[in-house]
């Protein structure tokens, strides 16, 4: 499954046993770690340094410009609030794919992954094609904020789903049946049985898409209008100043994106690992 | 029995109005006037040229990076070392990182004052706004896929065939392709798929690394996007439903791939 940076547990590790094909295992290391290096934490690095070139002072200027401020605000308003609608339709999909039965459930469920299979561009394109100006039902959301909830909400819509479809699968119907021969309403079942169950995939779901929605571009620049303290989230904000010269400032931005990114993934690495061992 | 008519509306109301709608609705554009126009679209200079261009970063990237993932995943699988968590941290950034800071990223590196650039320039080698800058942002978006597809499979596997194998006397190369690629290969090949996926997409880091110049550093994405932006929305819907249904293939191999290595995992 995409996008599940789920962290390795402790290997089964052989000493002297496997030894890997083609060179010693010290030359692959060099070989992996050059090869990180080069493409991923030297253009990261690169990325601190400039958003560091005119000191403290001009970095935290840059960051706490309004410009900045708005796009920040409006990019984790508006993932929060994507991750949450996200939360209660991707469980109630992933329900009904596990426990529901209908004709088409392997064509619904290989459509999951659609988002993350649709190129960005293409899932703008397509969702201004319903939703913008020309919109054949009349509902015309394009250049507001509403169009970047509607995109982000297309694009991390597999998250969730994905993460709770394996743990609804393992789940035990036993329990839920006692409880309602104990007497138990449905809503009842849900709240103490099936929910406290599902809750750690909905929360690695959660995180992974709200890591997803906050560097989004691609599905937005077409369909949001990218209007400055309005609907300019992070990520185009810092490709604007990139194009009017400001790197140092772009750089800043990013480096703010990025501490937050960071932050998730080890937010999520530390769930996998309670998971694995709880 | 409400409840469950109730669930389900709200699941196929959601996908309805989400995907299905939004994509049906961009076929029907396309071929609003026939296969004529969007035809007539895809095979200009600029439309094929951006297709080339296109697979050319496919053809690229994804090997480098399936040869890349899987002798990563066999370290860090099978061989204990206190480096690997961090390594193991590093692969994950590209999920996690917004494509248009991976853009900024390389045009600080290779950008003419960057710290490569202008070493690189003397050299004549030319990366930023030209192929071999795009090729390095698709490379690293598209980083994680086969080692985290790989890893696990490689977990589920173990280690005694491949003892068994090298106790009888095959050398390291024989074990591998005899052995362990056999039993790995669909978590492999899965890998390669969302692989592909990623980088026939990529559209945030490779437009600011690449200065998206019609008919020579624009791929389809691109050309998309430029397209739409110039008013010429018959060659944008083309260019869509082009990637589109390459997603859909990749959709269907996804769920057979996916199934394929599921099935490898629980077998073992």
């Amino acid at each position: 499954m995409e996008g599940h940076p789920a962290t390795i547990s402790a290997a089964p590790s052989r000493a002297g046993g496997i030894r890997l094909p083609g060179m010693g295992v010290g030359l692959g290391r060099g070989t992996v770690v050059l090869y990180l290096s080069l493409i991923v934490l030297l253009p990261l690095a690169a990325v601190v340094d400039e958003s560091l070139s005119g000191g403290l002072g001009a970095f935290w200027s840059s960051v706490s410009g309004a410009e900045s401020v708005a796009a920040l605000k409006l990019t984790v308003i508006s993932s929060l609030i994507v991750v949450a609608i996200n939360a209660f339709f991707g469980t109630i999909i992933a329900w009904v794919l596990v426990r529901d039965e209908f004709p088409g459930k392997g064509a619904v469920n290989a459509l999951i992954d659609l988002p993350f299979a649709l190129p960005t561009i293409v899932a703008g394109l397509t969702l201004l094609t319903l939703y913008g100006s020309e919109s054949p039902i009349g509902l015309d959301v394009a250049f507001t904020r509403v169009a970047i909830i509607v995109a982000l909400c297309f694009i991390t819509l597999p998250f969730v789903t994905r993460a709770v479809q394996p743990l609804l699968m393992e789940m035990d119907t036993e329990m839920e049946e006692a409880a309602t021969s104990l007497g138990a309403g449905g809503f009842t079942v849900f709240r103490r049985i099936i929910f406290p169950n599902l809750l750690p995939g909905i929360l690695a779901g959660v995180l992974l898409a709200f890591a997803r929605a906050l560097g989004e571009y691609g599905s937005l620049i077409l369909i949001s209008g990218n209007i400055p303290f309005k609907t300019e989230v992070s990520s185009v904000f810092i490709r604007s100043q990139i194009e009017s010269g400001n790197v140092s400032g772009a750089s800043a931005v990013s480096v703010v994106l990025l501490a937050i990114s960071l932050a998730l993934l080890v937010a999520v690495s530390l769930f996998a690992r309670a998971g694995a061992r709880g | 029995m409400t409840a469950k008519w109730g669930l389900r509306s709200l699941a196929f109301g959601y996908l309805g109005l989400l995907l299905i709608a939004p994509v049906g609705m961009i076929f029907y554009k396309t071929f609003e006037h026939g296969i004529g126009p969007p035809l007539d679209a895809m095979t200009s200079p600029d439309a094929l040229h951006a297709i080339w261009l296109t697979l050319l970063m496919v053809a690229v990237a994804v090997p480098l990076n399936t040869v890349f993932g899987v002798g990563c995943a066999l370290l860090l699988v099978r061989h204990r070392w206190k480096g690997n968590a961090i390594i193991d941290a590093v692969i994950n950034l590209p999920f996690a990182i917004s494509p248009i800071v991976i853009g900024l990223s390389l045009f600080l590196l290779y950008g003419d004052q960057g710290w490569f650039g202008p070493t690189l320039a003397e050299w004549g080698i030319e990366v930023l706004f030209s192929v071999p800058g795009m090729i390095l942002a698709s490379i690293f978006v598209s980083l994680p896929f086969v080692v985290r597809e790989t890893v696990p499979v490689l977990q589920e596997i173990g280690t005694e065939q491949e003892q068994a194998a090298s106790t009888l006397g095959a050398n390291a190369w024989q074990t591998f392709w005899r052995i362990t690629l056999p039993a790995i290969r669909w978590g492999v090949a899965y890998g390669v798929v969302l692989t592909v996926a990623r980088v026939l997409g990529e559209f945030g880091a490779v437009t600011i690394v690449s200065g998206s110049i019609s008919g020579q550093t624009q791929t389809l994405p691109l050309f998309v996007a430029k397209s739409f932006e110039q008013f010429n929305e018959q060659a944008a819907y083309a260019g869509a439903i082009v990637l589109a249904l390459l997603a859909l293939t990749t959709l269907l191999l996804m769920s057979v791939g996916g199934r394929k290595a599921h099935a490898t995992k629980e077998g073992s």
